[in-house]
């Protein structure tokens, strides 16, 4: 109406919100039900690891960073372990690597699986939510019969790992996957047929090679935009030399093509389990590791199941690290949303923001803490 | 219990009461809130939802709202900032109400005690019924401490009826 002026219509989302599983604050401005810009407002879960690291030892240390996210825990204790022995010049050995890398990829499947079925439950999918935390009880299983745990499996030592692969485990890998691959290649089916999910992911959440590049996106989310970024192929750790791993690229950036490029990632995490436990090296699982080590800066990089994982890590020669720092995917697939939701619909923000595989508790960074008198806030 | 009629007869009190825990115990809502967990609790959580554990055959169903929910399912240690939105989503929630701490951390701080932003386990700031030890508990363990919850509520029925 001419003479009236436009209002801005601010829709809060968070921290406590039933479409997030964890605490954010999201703040999107609409026009009508379309979105006109968003922010977004992290920290709830700032717990300070990276300066909780500088009091315990190194061993310590290991286990505080596994807990940095619960989906991917594996990950971390293992960018960790893989600086830590480059810094003290003591590799672990092969055997323990591979188990390593098997724990990498079974860790990617129960990942990508999990994302499956809530990016479903977000699109309003119900059955394929439940279908795919059924199957993904199978990937649970395997890691149990390895650790005996089904989260946070703490498989890592400096200088190896704890868990042996044995026949008991061979044998629920082998059978596991097998069934996997076959329901896998179901839920293919599903995201590139069923009329009502394409409709919810087709042209949804877009992002072409040129804005993934300059958003600096990171993982599956970039590969979907055919930005050939993968650290296991662009600088191999553990056994991906020997055993390699396909880069898996999506051409149109939408969401739909998300789903196909980390169900396919999943074919080739499968592949590449079967012959590691097909073809692993004997030898021993550890070596005898230094409680101290020495002085140096040592940066590690590994691909976790949603992008690059970036550790800096510092040592001044004693029995504590100087200092961690952490960076990781999430944090930079972010920009994405923000962008990426602009001219869509509010209620396809949930899907979009599902679509990068948010996980906000490794986001965390810093805490702003204003003192006046009387009164303290934290923000 | 506050809003039974004070002038009802004692057997019509009972048995209002002995209905209200029936229908309480039966069909718990529950709402899940996150206070600095690194996640693991809530996929395990989430996890009980799904076909294998199932936890809705006990009439437990995951709400949105805290102003409907009968059940404070808290993960993780507390932070600074999440501190008092958790007191927030307490003190929304209708009496009675239950809170059931689920892992390590929201049990005692766990593996991030002595990190500068965590306050320490959901304890230090609001009133807690039942703990679930573990990092994470398996899912079998999150339901056997809601069924323990909901039986303490059946427990007390014999002191209602004094």
């Amino acid at each position: 109406m001419p003479g009236l002026q436009k209002e801005k219509f601010i829709v809060p989302i968070g921290p406590q919100h039933p479409a997030l599983k964890e605490p954010a604050h999201f703040e999107f401005t609409v026009d009508g039900e379309t979105v006109t810009s968003a922010s977004v407002r992290f920290g709830y879960v700032h717990r300070g690891i990276e300066k909780g690291t500088e009091n315990r030892n190194w061993a310590q240390a290991m286990y505080l960073l596994e807990r940095i996210c619960g989906i991917c825990s594996h990950v971390h204790s293992t960018t960790f372990a893989l600086g830590v022995e480059k810094l003290a010049k003591v590799p672990a050995p092969p055997r323990a690597q591979a188990i390593r890398q098997i724990l990498l990829e079974l860790e990617r499947i129960h990942s990508h699986m999990l994302w499956v079925g809530v990016a479903a439950h977000e699109a309003g999918f119900e059955t394929l939510f439940m279908y795919s935390w059924r199957d993904r009880e199978t990937v649970m299983d395997i890691l149990e019969t390895f650790s005996g745990n089904r989260v946070n499996y703490s498989a890592n030592v400096l200088g190896g790992v704890k868990y042996d692969l044995g026949p008991a485990q061979t044998d629920s890998i082998k059978r596991g996957l097998d069934y996997l691959e076959e329901r896998l290649h179901y839920y293919m089916k599903i995201v590139n047929s069923d009329e009502s999910f394409l409709r919810r992911t087709r042209g949804v959440g877009m992002m072409t090679t040129a804005q993934a590049e300059e958003l600096g996106a990171i993982g599956p989310t970039a590969r979907a935009s055919n930005v050939a970024r993968d650290l296991r192929v662009d600088s191999p750790y553990l056994l991906y030399e020997q055993f390699p791993v396909t880069i898996v690229l999506g051409s149109t950036g939408d969401l739909q093509t998300r789903f196909v490029v980390r169900i396919q990632e999943l074919f080739e995490s499968i592949r590449v389990i079967r012959e590691l436990v097909n073809h692993i090296p004997g030898g021993d699982l550890t070596v005898r590791f230094p409680r101290r080590i020495p002085e140096g800066e040592v940066v590690m990089r590994t691909e976790a199941p949603r992008g690059g994982l970036f550790y800096f890590i510092k040592s001044g020669g004693g029995e504590n690290p100087v200092r961690v720092k952490v960076r990781t995917p999430s944090l930079r697939n972010f920009m994405s949303v923000l962008v990426g939701s602009v001219g869509h619909q509010l209620a396809d923000v949930p899907m979009i923001l599902s679509g990068i595989d948010p996980c906000f508790s490794c986001n965390d960074r810093m805490i702003v803490v204003r003192r006046e008198p009387g009164k303290e806030t934290a923000s | 219990m506050s809003n039974i009629p004070a002038g009802l007869p004692k057997p019509w009190t009972n048995m209002l009461n002995g209905l209200k825990t029936w229908a309480r115990v039966n069909s718990p809502w529950a709402i899940h809130f996150n206070s600095g967990s690194c996640n693991g609790c809530d996929i395990e959580i989430l996890a009980t939802l799904t076909p294998r554990f199932d936890v809705e055959r006990f009439g437990i169903k995951l709400q949105g709202s805290p102003r409907h929910a009968d059940v404070l399912i808290c993960t993780g240690p507390v932070t600074t900032q999440a501190r008092d939105r958790l007191k927030r989503v307490y003190d929304q929630m209708p009496e009675p109400k239950f809170v059931i701490a689920v892992g390590s951390c929201a049990t005692s701080g766990g593996v991030f005690q002595g990190c500068y932003n965590v306050a320490g386990g959901i304890d230090q700031v609001i009133p807690v019924n039942a703990y679930i030890p573990g990092c994470p508990p398996r899912p079998e363990a999150i339901i056997d401490g809601v069924v323990k919850l909901l039986g303490s509520l059946q427990e007390k029925k014999p002191e209602v009826k004094k």
